[in-house]
């Protein structure tokens, strides 16, 4: 099968407006979560009040044209789309040979409920033409195939939380087993909407930490109380080794796994026992020909929920047994918040960038590390110490959705 | 209080320069929507209900389909306008 390197990279999220700045503001150790301003909060009383807001509107960077017939979920992928593509160099590849997997976890969600209410208020004439096109879930993937005339095929993996990361390993399978040379990969989610984070927050996931919101964010903290809601995008350009060696590109790192299993255990909590994730994790290793002691890095879910932190760990713990103690564990949404479909997208810009510049990033808020979670998870950016070594970044979604990628510094 | 035909094709040429970034110097009474301005038939109904809202008309969707240059929308608004 054949060799997979990512080449290009591309983000926007609540730190920056782009991968490279996105990284250094996580290097730094800043927060991207702030207290919402929107009239709507007040409007109708939220219980939450802030979220990691992209830190650069979209509408700051798309012409009125395309913003006007773009959900803000495809907004963001098309910008981390785009930047990825020109970082990779723009490459020339025919475009049958140029394929999209790009994810969201919600959809078009802004757009259904703004044409519902336009629908109630004006009456059905008013519905704009577009509303369909807009709000369906592969009308990121849909964008960025347009926009970059991909012809071997567009796709959007759904699977809650999981769905950048299932995504990006759809992706991977595919450029591996020849049905592409270049894939645009990644994931998008625009969800800071009073509907959604009513509904998070009725069922007690969300942080209600609304005096201190930068610090809400706090993975394996013992005050953790819930995750925050993030927006934004994530994008890489995959493509065979042959191919990125032959027209001189740089190469990030190899992807060198992908798997995704699933729990039917619960429809939102995850398996105590974390047999699921800790085989998405194994598949991954063995897709990667590593061994456990290979790997020094994780970009964990690590979502800062009292449940989900430790389903995590014990899967970690059965994965890596006594070699746990030696993995380097970055829990990354502390300063992005979770970007739901977006998040393993930006998590893997952020394993390769690790891989890359070989330094584990900090994770912030984590002032009393709960003792049941003894994992080695450093305050301040930490140096990786093989140039060979594997990443992993997991990803977990409501509906038992494990998915687990693998990378390898070159 | 009713527009003139100049200030019907002035305000569409700000509806579909909103909807499309066309300029609106290139709408031009003998221009096509299809043809000339490359309008497709979803911006077309957008810049109909637009239209509707902006010069006080009703614009039926059988009509819309008569409209095939810039003049016959102009033409039709101005004499049906309220």
């Amino acid at each position: 099968m054949k060799r997979v390197v990512v080449t290009g990279i591309g983000a926007t999220t609540p730190l920056a407006g782009d991968a490279n700045a996105s990284w250094q503001a996580l290097l730094a150790g800043k927060s991207g979560i702030s207290t919402l301003e929107q009239d709507w909060v007040a409007q109708y009383e939220i219980p939450v009040t802030f979220a990691g807001q992209a830190k650069i509107s979209a509408l700051d960077i798309l012409t009125p044209q395309e913003a006007k017939r773009l959900d803000p979920s495809s907004q963001f992928a098309l910008i981390s789309a785009r930047e990825a593509w020109a970082d990779a160099g723009e490459p020339e590849v025919e475009p049958e040979r140029l394929a999209v997997d790009f994810a969201t976890g919600i959809g078009g969600v802004w757009t259904l409920l703004d044409a519902f209410d336009t629908l109630k208020e004006r009456g059905p004439r008013r519905v704009l033409p577009m509303t369909v096109p807009m709000l369906m879930p592969n009308g990121p993937a849909a964008a960025i195939g347009m926009a970059l005339g991909a012809r071997a095929g567009v796709h959007t993996a759904v699977s809650a939380c999981a769905s950048g990361n299932e995504a990006i390993a759809n992706a991977f399978h595919r450029i591996q087993r020849g049905e592409a040379d270049v894939v645009v990969a990644g994931g998008a989610e625009a969800a800071i909407h009073p509907l959604p984070i009513s509904a998070f927050a009725a069922m007690h996931a969300l942080s209600k930490r609304n005096d201190s919101p930068e610090q809400a964010s706090r993975p394996y903290d013992t005050d953790r109380d819930g995750f925050v809601m993030g927006e934004g995008a994530g994008a890489l350009v995959l493509e065979t080794l042959d191919s990125a060696t032959a027209r001189g590109a740089k190469i990030y790192c190899e992807i060198v796994g992908g798997s995704v299993t699933s729990d039917s255990y619960h429809i939102t909590a995850p398996d105590p026992e974390g047999a699921g994730a800790a085989r998405a994790m194994l598949q991954a290793l063995e897709q990667a020909r590593a061994s456990i002691e290979d790997v020094e890095h994780v970009n964990a879910h690590a979502t800062s929920t009292p449940v989900g932190d430790i389903a995590e760990y014990t899967a970690i713990k059965r994965v890596f047994g006594s070699h746990t103690d030696n993995l380097l564990v970055a829990a990354t949404k502390a300063s992005t918040g979770h970007l739901l479909g977006g998040a393993g997208a930006i998590e893997a810009v952020f394993t390769i960038m690790a891989l890359k510049e070989q330094l584990v990033p900090p994770t912030i808020n984590l002032d009393n590390q709960d003792p049941n979670i003894p994992l080695n998870v450093p305050r301040t950016s930490m140096a990786l110490s093989r140039p060979d070594a594997v990443a992993i970044s997991n990803s977990f979604g409501f509906g038992g959705h494990n998915a687990v990628l693998a990378f390898r510094a070159v | 209080m009713a527009h003139s035909q100049q200030e019907v094709l002035a305000g569409l040429a700000e509806l579909v320069n909103d909807e499309t970034g066309i300029t609106a110097d290139a709408v031009q009474m003998d221009k096509s929507f299809t043809d000339d301005l490359d309008i497709d038939s979803i911006s077309m109904m957008t810049i109909v209900v637009n239209a509707e809202d902006k010069f006080g008309v009703k614009i039926p969707d059988e009509e819309v389909k008569n409209l095939i240059t810039v003049a016959d929308a102009v033409n039709f608004i101005t004499e049906n306008q309220d």
